[in-house]
This record gives structure tokens, C-alpha cells and sequence, in this order.
């Protein structure tokens, strides 16, 4: 592998499909699918994002499934990006893990290209990009879908973006939810939600919302108290971000599980 | 048909190496040294936005002295080589090395094949796990390639402040003091005292969580200057 010393830009992304687009999948490596039963693949599920007082949780399930089988039981859903922000990630789980490595890549070129990190607002463009340059592969089953949340250092707030499959990108007031559960998950959150909810609250309603999700959406996997599985939690603050611990979510599960008992 | 005029390639070559030190030669001095936690960078640099110093993955840094505009573009090709690297296999193979190497081959060749050869001086530093050394190569303009122990100068009066060193270093110093014999070095050579906005220095930290890169702001400059 050689130095590029003639390359201009600081996009990593560009850069790539300028000079190792084989490193990138692009609909055209795949081949036409020509009738029989479709391939399957593994999809995660369940993501959601919600405001918090001087910030923004943001949390997933940890289900992976591939038709009607559990293909995993321990996906990771959502990722640090940066020190200030986390994506979430729902989807064909191949294009998403590419999707999320890439991104994160990309950031931290820029920063080190800059010397300067990349605007949150910048940073949500930046994926908006790239889930539009996977258009060709959505229409094939392919589809990527993102939540982005973090921390705007410029507006002093935590902020959340959702995408479409054309790569269109809508800052969200509140919160919001997708995937196979998001419906579910989305509904518990607008019973619970209030502006300026303390970030413990915050956070447990989180896990309430992707618990209600798992009861109605068999793709969308609980916390699993025998195995000790439980969603990833993140909780992004002004200078902070928390990946919270399996404990400490696993006390929230508990006490939802037990407040549904006593019912 | 006129002949071209006949030139030995060593006279070609003496020639090119005494323009590229020439060039590298007015600029000022950047010392690298290693010390406790890692390794640090000093640069006498009035600049506060153009930098000598700067990041290039997890555990690595570079460093140039000579010409700005040669050595940024070397810099950037080395930002995207470690994260394509890291992109196409992973994380931890990205090592000093290759890069180091790599720089070689590339201003090696730029130095026999280019009508002017770069008029850089650069070092690539990685730090690795507790317990694990430190590694500083320089490349010079010709590609040359030197594995440096303990602490290396480039740039300007590189030999004076080397000197200044020499019989003060120690590789376990804590930051501070590793600072303030640096800039002392760089302070006694260009005989002016340097204000801490008119000093770049960075280190690589294996303490640090991830990214073991870190600029050092000029309060923090200010803060370890001086006591």
C-alpha cells in the first residue's frame, strides 16, 4: 500500500470511492436475485432516541434475526461515534456495521485532516450521504436506517436525527424510534415522555419502551434475565457520554419486570 | 541535434541533498523525546493555527520540520494511509512502522525521480501498551530512514540542540521535567526566551483511554513551564 500524495478533501468516504470503491458494496457487485426463494439475511431491530435534561439517551435491543430464527442474541445496535455522539442502527446488519465502521472513519478523518472536529449538524449530514449512496441496495432488501444522536456544543443541547432510505435527514423535537418494534417502543415513550425528564428517568423509560417493544414484536429481543443480556443504553451529555453498565440496566429491567408482576 | 549536457548522478544527487538541507536549515527546531508515560513533542512555532505536530491514528504522531507545504501534504497521505489501513484490516494493524516505512519509500523516490526534492525532515512516534518501549523513526529528505532511541531534532539547528540534550536526558523523566529540559534546549540555541503561545508540543500518553494523542493547550503549556 502506497501514500496518496496528490489526494484533495477530508472525506474518508469520498476518498474511498474515488480510490477503493471495491471497498465499498455497491448494488452492482450483487448479482440480479432471479426468482426462488429470496436469501435471507440477518437484521437487527429496534432502536430509539430520546431528550433528556442537558442531553440525550440513546438505546437499542440486542436481537439479530434472519426470517423467523434468532440470528443473534447479543448484537450491538448502537455505537460511539465520538466523544459526543452515538449512532443507532437498524437494518440488513452486514450494510449497518459497514455503515457505522465507515462512519466512524470518516469523523475522525476529518478531525484529524481539519484539526477540528466536524459540527454535530455537519456530522448528521455526513450520514444522511452516506445512507443515500445505499439507495441502490435498500431497493434490493438492503435497507440501512440510522437514528443519530449527540451532544451540539454550538446550541448547548442534545439533538436527534432520523433518516429515510434516500438518505433525507429530520432532526427529531423529542424523540423517536424505528425499526421492527419502533411503533411499539415509540408508543411508551410518548405516554411517558415529558420535557426535561432527569437522565435516570430518562434512561428507564428506554428500557420500558424496548420492553414493551419485545412483548409486541417478536424481532425485538427483552432483557434477558437468565442469560444476563440487557439493551445497550448511552447516555450523551455536555463533556460526558455514559455507555451504561449491564448492571445498572439490569436494575431497571428487574424493576419493570417486577412492577409488571404486581399487576 | 544539441546533446544534452552530461551530469554524473552523483553530482545530481550532491546537489539535490545540498538544496533540501538548505531548505530544511532555515526553519526552526522540533524536538521529539521520550518520557514516562510516552512520548513528547516541542516545537519552537510562532504559529498557532499552522502546526508541526499533529495525530495520525490511535498511538501514533508525526512530526515535520522544513518546508510547511510539503510536509501537511505528507501528513494528510499519512492520515489516509493509517486509516485506510485500519479500515481494511483493523485497529491494531496500523503500526508506526509501515507508515514510517512507507514515507520512506515515497520521499526516496521523490528524491531520485523529481527535478526538486521535498525539503522536509519528519518523525513518525508510536507509543504501545504499558511495559512495551516507545518507538521514533526519521525519515530525512532522501527517503533515509533512522530508528532514534532516547530523543531526536529536526529541523533548523538540529545538531546545537541536540547537544543541549545530550547529557540531561533520561527516558523515565516525568512530563514536566521532559517539558522544561525540551524547551530549555530550544530556548539556549535560538538564545530567546520562548512565551508558551510561541511553543507547540503534544505528546502521545499511554495512559490515556484510546486515542493516546494530545494537543497541549497553551494554559497547560503555561502550567508546566514553569515550577
Amino acid at each position: 500500500m502506497s501514500l496518496e500524495l496528490d489526494q484533495q478533501g477530508s472525506s474518508f468516504f469520498q476518498f474511498l470511492s474515488r480510490n477503493y470503491p471495491q471497498l465499498l458494496s455497491r448494488s452492482e457487485a450483487f448479482p440480479e436475485h432471479g426468482g426462488g426463494p429470496s436469501p435471507t439475511f440477518p437484521h437487527g431491530t429496534t432502536i430509539l432516541a430520546l431528550k433528556c435534561e442537558r442531553g440525550v439517551v440513546i438505546a437499542g435491543d440486542r436481537r439479530a434475526t434472519e426470517g423467523h430464527q434468532i440470528a443473534d442474541r447479543t448484537m450491538k445496535k448502537i455505537f460511539k461515534t465520538d466523544e459526543s455522539s452515538a449512532v443507532g442502527i437498524s437494518g440488513a446488519a452486514g450494510p449497518c456495521m459497514e455503515l457505522v465502521k465507515l462512519f466512524k472513519t470518516e469523523i475522525e478523518h476529518y478531525e484529524k485532516l481539519e484539526g477540528a472536529a466536524l459540527s454535530l449538524e455537519g456530522k448528521a449530514n455526513k450520514l444522511g450521504e452516506m445512507v443515500r449512496a445505499n439507495l441502490a441496495m435498500a431497493f434490493q432488501g438492503l435497507v440501512v436506517i440510522p437514528i443519530f444522536a449527540g451532544y451540539d456544543y454550538k446550541k448547548d443541547e442534545g439533538r436527534i436525527f432520523k433518516y429515510d432510505i434516500t438518505g433525507g435527514r429530520y432532526e427529531e423535537a423529542e424523540y423517536y424510534s424505528t425499526g421492527s418494534g419502533g411503533k411499539d417502543a415509540k408508543n411508551t415513550i410518548k405516554k411517558l415522555y415529558r420535557k426535561g425528564l432527569p437522565e435516570e428517568e430518562a434512561m428507564k423509560i428506554a428500557v420500558e419502551a424496548l420492553y414493551d417493544a419485545a412483548e409486541e414484536d417478536s424481532a425485538t429481543g427483552g432483557p434477558d434475565l437468565i442469560r444476563g443480556i440487557f439493551p445497550i443504553v448511552t447516555l450523551i451529555r455536555k463533556n460526558e457520554m455514559v455507555e451504561v453498565t449491564d448492571d445498572r440496566v439490569r436494575g431497571m429491567a428487574e424493576s419493570i419486570v417486577e412492577s409488571k408482576r404486581e399487576r | 541535434m544539441a546533446l544534452p549536457y552530461y551530469v554524473s548522478p552523483e553530482q545530481i544527487m550532491q546537489d539535490k541533498a545540498e538544496y533540501a538541507k538548505k531548505g530544511i536549515a532555515k526553519g526552526r527546531s522540533l524536538v521529539v523525546l521520550e518520557y514516562g508515560d510516552g512520548v513528547l513533542f516541542v516545537a519552537d512555532n510562532p504559529s498557532s493555527s499552522l502546526n508541526k505536530i499533529s495525530e495520525i491514528y490511535d498511538n501514533i504522531a508525526f512530526a515535520g520540520a522544513g518546508k510547511y507545504s510539503e510536509f501537511e501534504n505528507l501528513r494528510k497521505a499519512g492520515i489516509r494511509h493509517a486509516d485506510l489501513k485500519g479500515y481494511m484490516y483493523s485497529r491494531e494493524d496500523v503500526t508506526a512502522k509501515s507508515l514510517a516505512n512507507s514515507y520512506s519509500q515515497s520521499i526516496g523516490t521523490i528524491f531520485s525521480q523529481e527535478v526538486k526534492p521535498l525539503e522536509v525532515e519528519i518523525l513518525v512516534a508510536g507509543v504501545s501498551e504499558e511495559g512495551k518501549g516507545n518507538e521514533i523513526y526519521r525519515i530525512d529528505f532522501d527517503g533515509s530512514i533512522n530508528v532514534e532511541k532516547g530523543f531526536t531534532v529536526i529541523g533548523g539547528k538540529f545538531e546545537e540542540v541536540k547537544n543541549e540534550i545530550k547529557n540531561r536526558f533520561s527516558a523515565d523523566q516525568p512530563l514536566k521535567k521532559a517539558f522544561q529540559m525540551a524547551l530549555g534546549a530550544l530556548e539556549a540555541v535560538s538564545s530567546q526566551k520562548l512565551p508558551p503561545s510561541g511553543v507547540e508540543a503534544a505528546v502521545l500518553d499511554r495512559k490515556r483511554q484510546g486515542r493516546k494523542f494530545k494537543r497541549l493547550s497553551v494554559a497547560e503549556i503555561t502550567e508546566i513551564s514553569t515550577g
